[in-house]
């Protein structure tokens, strides 16, 4: 999701306030005003740090762990501005509740790389404030000023010898008045912040005992499978159920409304006695009154209209015509599936007044209120705990909500009774929500020095947030133009006199979602791609030329390649048959440039070397931050791997599991990946999208110095 | 229904369902083992490897009916074993989870590996390894907590 | 008429196959053999395939030294010692690819040609030293062999395709090829 400010951000005040935790100890938690509540036992959750007696500290984070490191990342940094013994200190994940929106977006939620950037200064003050009442306790028991005090591990050291730990001082630190403003660190006095500190959540993960959504166990419980329509859209107009509810485990089996259409729920023991009872089913499906859609109709449909001049989305000096194009290229992009490794899993429960739910959800807020327009409930009476996911790359945040609203409609039948909707792989590659088709067409005229003079581009394809009506939507759509759709092109870095860009978006019934760096996963593709073919064009080296078409304030992209030019040194001893390949871009304020040695072996590429070098502000965890880049790159080939598409014919995709959409295994990948951080003390930028948009055109790129072919059609089938 | 006595991580274990259900649904909801995990039901994504007398197999394929008398390993056991606890202990010093969820699948087949191949070359880490799907792209750490786990040993 | 013609003609009339007789009886063998249950397996590369149409097995599954797969990822770890139907995956004992020299399709996944296939499978110093008898045991009881007529059903619920003739008519021909003297066209 791209990151946006809304007005306000959170509408009312908030303050802290300190109370004592129901095992003893320090409860320190963010209070919006006005607020009825008094703190204290029974309050809603809304703390953010508890350290106990024993002087153990527990961090709560607002954001969901999908993987991305934020479990660990927002903890560091409360951590550090409160002198924790890191040793101490565990996470949790916060439940939905107001205090834990993001302070910008105003919505509980991940997306958009805004975790680290928007909690920063937030999980700072958190920490600075904590640890001012501990030491103005210290120093009231000790009869000093506070500022004779010092803290370390948390332990306060005060004059004479004295000191006092954390945890001894809890009890009492929790009768303090919170101070307004508190002094936060200087970069200089980090401890952890700018260090690689491991996952707070590896060992768990590597030892079976990590909870994930899919996981859970509720006494009661019921597991549900929805047989769903073969057509997006599609409605049961009569099913035969005899078969189905022969098998031992069975509970219920009844239709039930999705978001488009109606399919039809079996509930049941557990998982496998619905998957067996759901393909007993006999089902009548009614599929007309729905757009059949087909991609090679769609395919051919784009390219015509690639043709025209669309809805106007940048134009600058005139490009709105190119009469002698120094290169036209036409780019085919297919629908791509998340694929997440955890399948979509939430457990709802029903209980008349109230509901509770368990979600593995990227928009809690989101998710939460769904919940409760479903159940007919208001959105206060509906617990919702956040659960670790097994990645989320924007699909476990579908702005319809989708998968929650399926599985209240099912809690809904059965109160009393926790109902876990699970969507099997197949539904996973079946049920939509994919990253758009696209088809772009580009005219570029280039200058006698190579740079080009006047760029023209076209792109056709969905807009998944254009004529939602989501609140979100303002802040996207301006003037007819989903920015998500032409993200990279309008904003690119390069100082080109004359550009033109229109985008005709198209309505489709495939339901179409972000898919981690939404528009720029194919703008970023054509954008590097055509600079690369003006490069050998012009004869000059690709950084080079980058270099000198780079923007004079694109300052993150020339921090950036010059990073990458400067530990690129390997370039000059690549084998034979080995090409160099390079691409750059940028997501909401962190910009990466990369490098890539590729070979064709047995007719696929093979990745020897990918370096990248970014600039992503202030490095809070540089662990994490390369985690990133790895994830980012290998998430980002799924669009070249050969198993990357997701084909629909006459309105049934006819892909089905891993084995016919398979994402890049690991012989596909890059062989060794090294990453540099531009050192920098400005405002974290996130890492979550960044990396994605720049692998494919960079080994494209890379193969194009290989083959003297370039690659304009994805995935690559045939090199 | 039928009932089936099942050694699981050196327990003894007894799981009433229909033979045809997979081991990995025996696991995860008969007996509360949820470490091994379903990702894809086809064998194709490696994130329900356990170990049948030692050989790595992806237990969404295998119905408990033909499982007989074979000793059971999951990721929760594997950690008594001096391989298990090395390689996990390469891969928490290597930080290389992201999201978790393939990794018990990665954990058992870098020991499986690792328990008939003290000291696999880069090539045959990547084919035995190279089946083992992760969508948060950990691989390259993957490579690297292989190889420090054989040279803990 | 030559002796040895007087001699084939004897022959014939003895009962014994003819050449002709063995060399029909041979494309019925080779018509079974590169039939996708079998060229599944007998393939050149370092991958087995799967499907009639024959495409590369999935998750990078690999032939390993002796065709078993490698550790942590052989196929016996996934294809068990039947077929496991209500999960889609085949199986028999000792589920393995027939090592490369006995392929029958080139590198892209071409089959050979039928006397290419017959000289492959008759030269003993490439077949585990197989004579004619033990081509007909190995047709009629190895299990590999054997599973190609019941090969189950795929994760979608639908049979795998069999053979083009039953596994005696199958067996039939090969005795009766054997009996020609194992001619290839």
């Amino acid at each position: 999701m791209r990151p946006f400010r809304a007005a306000g951000g959170m509408s009312r005040r908030s303050f802290l306030r300190t109370s004592t935790a129901a095992a003893g100890g320090l409860l320190v938690a963010l209070y919006l005003e006005p607020s009825g509540r008094a703190g204290g036992p029974g309050a809603p959750p809304d703390a953010f740090v508890r350290i106990a007696p024993d002087g153990s500290v527990v961090i709560v984070v607002n954001r969901i762990e999908v993987g991305q490191g934020i479990h660990t990342a927002l903890p560091m940094i409360l951590a550090d501005e409160l002198d924790a013994d890191w040793s101490a200190v565990t996470a949790e994940l916060a439940p939905v509740a107001d205090v834990y929106k993001d302070p910008m977006l105003g919505m509980q939620m991940v997306g958009g790389s805004t975790s680290t950037a928007d909690s920063f200064t937030q999980y700072r003050e958190l920490g600075a404030k904590t640890r001012a009442m501990l030491v103005t306790t210290a120093a009231t028991r000790w009869g000093v000023g506070p500022g004779r005090c010092r803290t370390e591990k948390s332990v306060v050291y005060g004059p004479g010898g004295r000191s006092a730990t954390y945890g001894e001082l809890a009890a009492d630190a929790a009768r303090q008045p919170v101070p307004d403003r508190v002094p936060l660190k200087s970069p200089s006095e980090f401890r952890l912040i700018g260090t690689g500190v491991r996952r707070l959540d590896g060992r768990a993960k590597c030892n079976g005992s990590q909870k994930f959504g899919l996981d859970l166990a509720l006494p009661g419980m019921k597991t549900a499978l929805i047989a769903r329509p073969p057509v997006f859209g599609g409605k049961v107009r009569s099913f035969d159920a005899r078969s189905a509810r022969a098998i031992d485990g069975v509970k219920d089996i009844f239709e039930v409304p999705l978001v488009s259409g109606r399919g039809v729920a079996v509930v049941a023991d557990g998982f496998w006695p619905a998957k067996v009872a759901r393909d007993r089913l006999a089902l009548d499906w009614d599929v007309t009154g729905v757009e059949h859609a087909d991609t090679d109709a769609l395919r051919a449909a784009y390219k015509d209209k690639a043709k025209r001049t669309a809805t106007v989305a940048l134009a600058l000096g005139d490009a709105t015509a190119i009469d002698n194009p120094t290169i036209v290229a036409e780019y085919e992009f297919p629908f791509l599936a998340h694929a997440p490794m955890e399948p979509l899993n939430a457990v709802v429960r029903f209980d008349g007044d109230r509901a509770e739910a368990w979600i593995g959800s990227m928009a809690g807020t989101a998710d939460q209120a769904a919940i409760a327009q479903v159940l007919g409930l208001p959105p206060a009476k509906v617990t919702c705990h956040i659960e670790f996911a097994g990645g989320g790359f924007g699909r476990r945040g579908p702005l319809d909500c989708h998968l929650v609203r399926e599985a209240a409609a099912i809690a809904k039948q059965l109160p009393g009774t926790p109902v876990k909707l699970v969507w099997t792989r197949e539904d996973d590659i079946k049920g939509g929500y994919y990253r758009p088709m696209f088809v772009h067409r580009v005219q570029i005229a280039a200058g006698p020095d190579g740079k080009p003079s006047a760029w023209k581009h076209v792109i056709v394809g969905q807009s998944f947030m254009k004529d939602t009506g989501l609140p979100f939507e303002p802040y996207l759509v301006k003037d007819g133009v989903d920015s998500l759709v032409v993200e990279g092109t309008v904003n690119n870095p390069y100082a080109i006199p004359n550009i033109h860009v229109s985008t005709d978006q198209t309505k489709v019934n495939v339901p179409v979602l972000s898919w981690r760096s939404i528009g720029y996963t194919h703008n970023t593709f054509v954008v590097e791609t055509m600079i690369d073919e003006l490069a050998a064009r012009a004869k000059i080296d690709p950084i080079a030329y980058r270099l000198g078409l780079f923007k004079p304030d694109a300052k993150r992209f020339i921090s950036s390649m010059k990073l990458l030019r400067d530990n690129t040194a390997w370039r000059t001893s690549l084998g034979a048959g080995h090409g160099f390949g390079v691409a750059c871009g940028m997501y909401n304020g962190t910009a990466i440039a990369c490098a890539v040695d590729v070979s064709i072996e047995d007719g696929r590429p093979r990745i020897h070397r990918a370096t990248a070098a970014l600039d992503c502000g202030l490095a809070v965890n540089p662990l994490t931050i390369e985690a990133q880049v790895h994830s980012g790159f290998v998430f980002g080939l799924t669009q070249i791997v050969a198993g990357g598409a997701i084909t629909i014919k006459d309105g049934i995709v006819q892909q089905r599991n891993l084995d016919s959409f398979a994402p890049p295994y690991m012989a596909e990948t890059p062989v060794a990946i090294d990453v540099h951080i531009v050192p920098s003390g400005e405002a974290p930028t996130g890492m979550g999208e960044t990396p994605v948009p720049v692998i494919s055109p960079a080994v494209v790129n890379a193969l194009a110095a290989v083959t003297g072919k370039r690659y304009r059609t994805l995935p690559l089938v045939k090199l | 229904m039928k009932t089936y006595q099942l050694r699981v991580n050196g327990e003894a274990k007894s799981a009433t369902v229909d033979p045809s259900t997979p081991l990995l649904w025996v696991l995860r909801e008969g007996l509360a083992l949820t470490g091994t995990k379903y990702g894809c039901g086809i064998g194709a994504c490696g994130a329900c490897t356990v170990h049948l007398d030692g050989v790595a197999t992806r237990s969404c394929l295998v119905p408990v009916a033909l499982v007989g008398d074979r000793a059971i390993t999951t990721i929760e056991g594997i950690g008594k074993d001096a391989v298990g606890a090395a390689v996990q202990g390469a891969w928490v010093e290597t930080d290389v989870v992201q999201c978790g969820y393939c990794q018990s699948g990665q954990i058992m087949t870098a020991v499986a590996l690792l328990k008939s191949n003290r000291d696999p070359s880069d090539a045959e880490v990547e084919q035995s390894m190279g089946g083992n799907l992760c969508r948060c792209g950990t691989y390259v750490r993957i490579r690297a907590a292989v190889r420090a786990a054989a040279r803990s040993r | 008429m030559t002796r040895i013609g007087i001699l084939i003609v004897l022959a014939a009339a003895c009962g014994r196959t003819s050449k002709a007789d063995g060399l029909a009886a041979w494309s019925d063998v080779y018509a079974v053999l590169v039939s996708p249950r079998c060229l599944d397996c007998h393939t050149a590369t370092s991958f087995p395939e799967q499907g009639d149409d024959r495409h590369r097995h999935f998750a990078h599954v690999t032939r390993g030294p002796d065709g078993r797969g490698v550790p942590g990822f052989t196929c016996a770890g996934c294809h068990q010692e039947g077929n496991s139907d209500s999960t889609g995956v085949p199986g028999a004992h000792g589920w393995h690819l027939a090592p490369l020299a006995m392929r029958w399709q080139d590198e892209a996944g071409t089959a050979m040609a039928s006397g290419d296939v017959c000289r492959a499978i008759t030269d003993r110093s490439k077949n585990a030293g197989l004579d004619g008898d033990g081509l007909v045991k190995h047709h009629e009881t190895e299990p590999l062999v054997l599973w190609a007529w019941s090969p189950g059903v795929r994760p979608d619920g639908t049979a795998r395709s069999v053979p083009p003739m039953t596994h005696d008519a199958f067996v039939r021909a090969t005795r009766r090829w054997v009996a020609a003297g194992t001619p290839c066209p």
